[in-house]
């Protein structure tokens, strides 16, 4: 299967112009640095949305001046209105979750290093790769309209339930052009994410070098490949639930909608549908989703934690399969995301059961972290320091889901901050510290200089103690039984005595944005004046240190790699190099 | 660095710990024994995640300062299998104590039987109020339909005028009920979902539009308890609010039959 003729079965012919270089580049390095520079556009966009949203809960009556000009009609006289707090917060939610936490890690690096990492040349399908950016980018501008033209867009958040959601303009504003352009903008990421799913999960099967074992591979790739194939399942469901949605909005139908509604004064009797069944076509995407969201980042941990410790990673296998077991498992917990939503409450005790069954591996693949660095000799350099973070955060979120997952516990908890506070620790905090992980890694090797070392400091310090004092406020504020998606405390005097704690958080969260400002400084110095990088500075194992930085166009230069040794082989060379490439011959174990 | 990642992981544990202790926010009293029996299941489920959770960050803050370069010689180890056995097996009895416990309330919620001779009151939701309505003296709900519905004139559900059922039936703005006396809510919706949500009760369920669904309870303290809209249902959730009124069976007799004789 994997041999060394391989290596050409994708060449494409090395590109000249400037636009099929860098713009309509078939080349996965591109394609990958595309990908990651829309999740930094996307991050930015909904980390703006956010602190307008946090500003407003501060000070629900201030006035946000040129809030009206950019919104006109969200802000009369300057005060943010609930509708508008409702569509930042959908734009907010489905910004981050899908053009920033599904793209960076997977999409991003996946495609920068995936090829790389096995010896390929490039992925299966170089030119669906390049549609799969683009209509990625497409979907993006869909959204971003959504916002422009609908005057605001739809305030049902990124999960859109209906009736809300179907009905149109008379259940809210923005709920129909904005919402129809939401959904059409879903579908196309739908399709985009599919189109990559096959890249990723071919590309794994067929193009791995000679050498390159299933066993051989890194972690970062196992992740990436589970990732490809959640994706292929999660996202034709959602698109169906998404097709759905936009019949039901445009074409007159009822799929979700049931008979008999009265809004706003107005009879809305189409034939009769319900609203759960979009829940459960949802969320059956939308917990595999959160797996498709972190296995690439327990991938790129691992790897990190093993680079860093000098160690080989603590059961290698039993990480694989547990990442499997977890990516499968995932599958069959969406329900808990329903608890309370009306389906039969016989069906939550197998929700329940297995989701909090998916402890075991999650557990699993957490012990392999402290196991990898016992006995290793730890190296504090970035990519180091933002693992290092991602374990806490992560066994901390993770603990807030077994809370979730007991059906009789989440009557209490659900649509509480307690969840807000959860997936942003989860997802908001553990991934984005993963994806900062990969960037001051593999920067590097993109662009052959280092980032500065001091600021990544600075950068990791305060974006772990910011995060910690935002989200693990909100666990509590969901404690006192704070309902999430309101747009102020006003109206409830258990809320309004709760208000202190909105005006806390929101000063740790500007906090928490002005430390990623030394981010993109670290990012922008070091692309233009870095220290220049070795080939390996990070003295890694794995394929793509042991080819240039930058790496050439065909990224080994014609000459197919030939594995001899597993991707973790540190720890046990003697004399002045602790670690063993992967390609070297020498002393080859299996 | 060594160090700051030590003192840092054990202040995480620290200040996480005090910050869940119960000190700063918490739940409301508790007004049924399910909701007190969920309080017990609930500090179970914190004292033993919050054992894990404390335990991992010891363990990192010993890692970071024990393994440094100048104190550790290379090691190729790939680790035992054991550990993974054992966490997989400490898990799975985590998992099996926390089950037994919530799945046992769960039953007790939306499984068992009810008790028997509830008063069954409907909420009804829509944007942003609720309509609570009583079944009045015959016990038995007026037959409704779209065509009756008048929210100006007092009609919010659209009663069938020509319905003998439904005469007496009383509608109110709040869900007032008697003290330890089993209801059975029967939740819904004119338009879009919305969820009803008792802190105090430790209680919560979605209002679907097209059916009714169910919420049991038994309150067993006096008092006027906030009701937050718990599920996005656009502009005017955060205002759409009632009150769970808790009252004596004299007090609740009373405000009904005022309803009656005022109609």
């Amino acid at each position: 299967m994997s041999e060394a003729a391989s290596i050409h079965a994708v060449t494409h012919a090395a590109p000249r112009s400037f636009i099929t270089r860098w713009v309509f580049s078939r080349d996965h390095k591109v394609v990958g640095m595309q990908y990651i520079g829309l999740a930094i556009l996307a991050a930015l966009t909904g980390m703006l949305l956010s602190l307008l949203m946090r500003a407003h809960l501060a000070a629900p009556e201030a006035v946000i001046p040129f809030l009206d000009t950019v919104f006109p009609g969200g802000a009369p006289d300057g005060v943010m209105s609930p509708e508008l707090y409702l569509g930042l917060m959908t734009m907010h939610g489905t910004i981050m979750v899908f053009f920033v936490l599904t793209t960076a890690l997977q999409g991003g690096f996946g495609n920068y290093a995936l090829p790389i990492q096995i010896g390929a040349e490039d992925m299966a399908f170089p030119t669906l790769n390049m549609l799969s950016f683009w209509v990625t980018l497409a979907s993006y501008l869909v959204m971003m309209s959504a916002i422009v033209l609908a005057g605001g867009g739809p305030i049902s958040g990124w999960t859109a339930y209906p009736p809300l959601s179907a009905v149109g303009e008379i259940a809210g504003p923005g709920l129909g052009l904005g919402q129809v352009l939401w959904i059409v903008s879903i579908a196309l990421f739908c399709l985009a994410s599919m189109m990559a799913s096959i890249n990723f999960i071919v590309t794994t099967i067929q193009l791995r070098a000679s050498g390159m074992t299933m066993m051989r591979m890194p972690l970062t790739v196992w992740g990436w490949f589970t990732t490809g194939v959640m994706s292929l399942v999660a996202f034709a469901v959602l698109l169906a639930g998404g097709l759905l949605l936009l019949l039901d909005q445009v074409a007159g139908t009822s799929f979700f909608i049931p008979a008999g509604l009265i809004i706003s004064d107005q009879v809305i009797d189409r034939g009769g549908g319900s609203p759960i069944l979009f829940q459960h076509l949802l969320w059956f995407f939308g917990h595999p989703e959160v797996y498709i969201i972190i296995v690439p980042a327990l991938g790129v941990v691992s790897h990190i934690l093993a680079v860093g410790s000098r160690k080989p990673v603590f059961c290698y296998k039993a990480v694989v399969i547990a990442m499997a077991v977890l990516s499968t498992l995932g599958f069959f917990v969406w329900g808990h995301h329903m608890f309370v939503s009306g389906m039969s409450p016989f069906s939550a005790i197998p929700f329940s059961l297995l989701t909090i069954a998916i402890s075991i591996p999650a557990g699993v693949i957490a012990i392999t972290w402290p196991g990898t660095l016992w006995r290793g000799r730890l190296h504090y350099h970035a990519p180091m320091l933002f693992a290092l973070g991602f374990v806490s955060y992560f066994v901390t979120g993770g603990m807030g889901g077994l809370f979730l997952g007991q059906a009789a516990l989440d009557v209490y908890l659900h649509d509480t901050y307690f969840v807000v506070g959860h997936f942003h620790v989860i997802m908001g905090m553990s991934a984005v510290l993963a994806t900062f992980a990969a960037t001051y890694f593999w920067f590097p090797k993109m662009f052959g200089r280092r980032m500065n070392e001091t600021l990544a400091k600075a950068h990791f310090w305060l974006t772990f103690v910011g995060g910690y004092a935002i989200f693990i406020s909100m666990h509590i504020q969901g404690l006192a039984g704070h309902p999430r998606r309101y747009s102020d405390t006003t109206a409830f005097a258990f809320l309004r005595e709760m208000q202190w704690s909105h005006e806390y958080i929101t000063l740790a969260s500007y906090g928490l944005a002005a430390a990623q400002l030394i981010f993109l400084a670290n990012l922008l110095w070091s692309f233009f004046g870095g220290k220049k990088a070795a080939g390996n500075p990070w003295e890694a194992t794995t394929l793509e240190w042991s080819i240039p930085s930058p790496p050439p166009h065909d990224n080994f230069a014609g000459v197919a790699p030939r594995v001899a040794r597993g991707a973790y082989e540190y720890g046990s060379a003697s004399g002045e190099r602790d670690y063993v490439m992967q390609t070297d011959e020498a002393e080859a174990r299996a | 660095m060594a160090w700051v990642f030590c003192v840092a992981f054990l202040l995480t544990a620290v200040l996480i710990v005090f910050a869940f202790s119960g000190d700063v926010l918490w739940f409301p009293a508790a007004v049924s024994e399910f909701a007190r029996d969920y309080d017990d299941h609930f500090v179970l489920t914190l004292v033993l995640t919050g054992f894990f959770f404390v335990l991992v960050h010891i363990v990192l803050a010993f890692i970071v300062v024990r393994f440094r370069p100048s104190t550790t010689p290379r090691s190729a180890w790939r680790g035992n299998m054991r550990w993974v056995w054992a966490t997989a097996g400490t898990m799975a009895l985590l998992d099996l104590g926390l089950a037994l416990g919530s799945e046992e309330l769960w039953g007790r919620l939306h499984l068992n039987e009810g008790a028997a001779n509830p008063i069954v009151v409907q909420a009804i939701g829509q944007q942003f109020v609720w309509n609570m309505r009583y079944p009045g003296p015959d016990g038995e709900f007026g037959r409704t339909d779209l065509r009756f519905v008048n929210d100006e004139m007092g009609n919010p559900l659209g009663v069938d005028p020509d319905d003998p059922a439904g005469r007496d039936d009383i509608n109110f703005p709040t869900l007032v009920v008697p003290v330890d006396r089993p209801i059975e809510l029967k939740l819904g919706s004119k338009d879009v979902l919305h969820s009803f949500f008792v802190r105090e009760l430790r209680l919560k369920q979605d209002a679907v539009p097209g059916i009714l669904t169910t919420l049991r309870f038994t309150a067993d303290t006096v008092g006027r308890y906030e009701v937050p809209c718990a599920e996005l249902c656009g502009l005017g959730h955060q205002r759409m609010r009632t009150f769970l009124e808790v009252v004596e069976q004299s007090e609740y007799d009373a405000r009904l039959q005022e309803y009656l004789d005022l109609r």
